[in-house]
């Protein structure tokens, strides 16, 4: 259990190193999420607009 | 490249490509960060705080890489018109100031403990700082107009403008030898740093550069179906597909 102490410290500079990985992983996670997030959306949005006008529905078919 | 200026086929190619990729930046990431963490050695002279170096220099990279792509997409943009280059750029934008900020904030949190401060005008801090400037004024302008198209220019000519600030960044260290240390990675002699530093930082930056081109495929996907939407909401208004542009969009 010491060493995991030890581990978490970082040798006294434990509130400047974990920040950093921290924030590192806050924002890449949030980045990938609101991407994906809005890929969703707007593949619904373009469906639903597809359903609409069946005219033009076969030349989508690859999205 | 000519076979990817298709919306269709880069839709269809990112589709195959991106899954491979994830997994790529997942086992990347995740052997770097036990090698950052765990399998490497305290620095002599900065200690335990030399692990922040394993988020920090990714972060950099990704932050040039970003501006790099977006200016490329850019010029091919102004030049052949292509409306997918134009998409590119957009999507890398945000990306790369994501990972512009970060490098700033790490390096921060590395300079206080080190240098005995937060912030300094350093040549290095400072040409980053107008890196992640430029990101944002690219962004402000490019959503600036009600014509996207025209927006795209106008935020392509800043690009490639701007551009000018990247080789000032990489030789920034070299030229103006203030307090950021010069490059132990990208040198014309080979990396300086002992291999036990090298592994961890070689994974992690491999890894974030798979997740760059994760993120940017989504997005540039999530650009082409927007294009799609007001391709076809134009020809709802119009009645009939008479915009070249919304054609060759939404085919």
């Amino acid at each position: 259990m010491d060493s995991i102490a030890t581990f978490f410290e970082m040798g006294g500079y434990a509130r400047f190193v974990w920040p950093a990985y921290g924030l590192v992983g806050l924002v890449t996670v949030g980045l990938l999420v609101t991407s994906l997030r809005t890929l969703r959306v707007r593949e619904r949005a373009l469906a639903a607009l597809q359903e609409e006008m069946p005219g033009r529905r076969g030349r989508s078919r690859d999205l | 490249m000519q076979g990817l200026a298709n919306p269709a086929r880069f839709m269809r190619l990112s589709k195959v490509v991106q899954p491979w990729l994830a997994l790529a930046s997942v086992l990347l990431i995740g052997v770097g960060l036990y090698f950052a963490l765990f399998g490497s050695p305290a620095d002599y002279q900065q200690g335990q705080t030399v692990r922040i170096m394993y988020v920090h220099v990714p972060s950099a990279w990704l932050g040039m890489v970003g501006y790099t792509t977006m200016a490329l997409a850019s010029a091919v943009g102004l030049i052949w018109k292509h409306p997918l280059a134009d998409l590119v750029a957009k999507a890398a934008a945000p990306i790369g100031a994501s990972f512009t900020f970060l490098c700033l904030a790490t390096g921060s949190l590395w300079g206080k403990p080190m240098w005995g401060t937060w912030w300094a005008w350093d040549a290095r801090l400072t040409s980053m700082l107008i890196l992640l400037f430029l990101y944002l004024g690219y962004m402000a302008l490019q959503s600036a107009f009600d014509d996207p198209g025209r927006g795209a220019r106008a935020a392509a000519i800043l690009a490639l403008a701007g551009f000018i600030n990247v080789p000032i960044i990489k030789f920034s260290v070299d030229w103006w030898k203030t307090l950021h240390q010069p490059a132990s990675l990208m040198k014309m002699s080979g990396p300086t740093l002992p291999p036990s530093m090298l592994t961890p930082l070689l994974l992690m930056v491999a890894g974030f550069t798979c997740f760059f081109v994760v993120v940017l495929l989504l997005r540039v996907r999530a650009e082409i179906i927007a294009s799609k939407i007001r391709a076809i909401r134009l020809t709802q208004i119009h009645g009939s597909h008479e915009s070249p542009l919304a054609d060759r969009l939404a085919g």
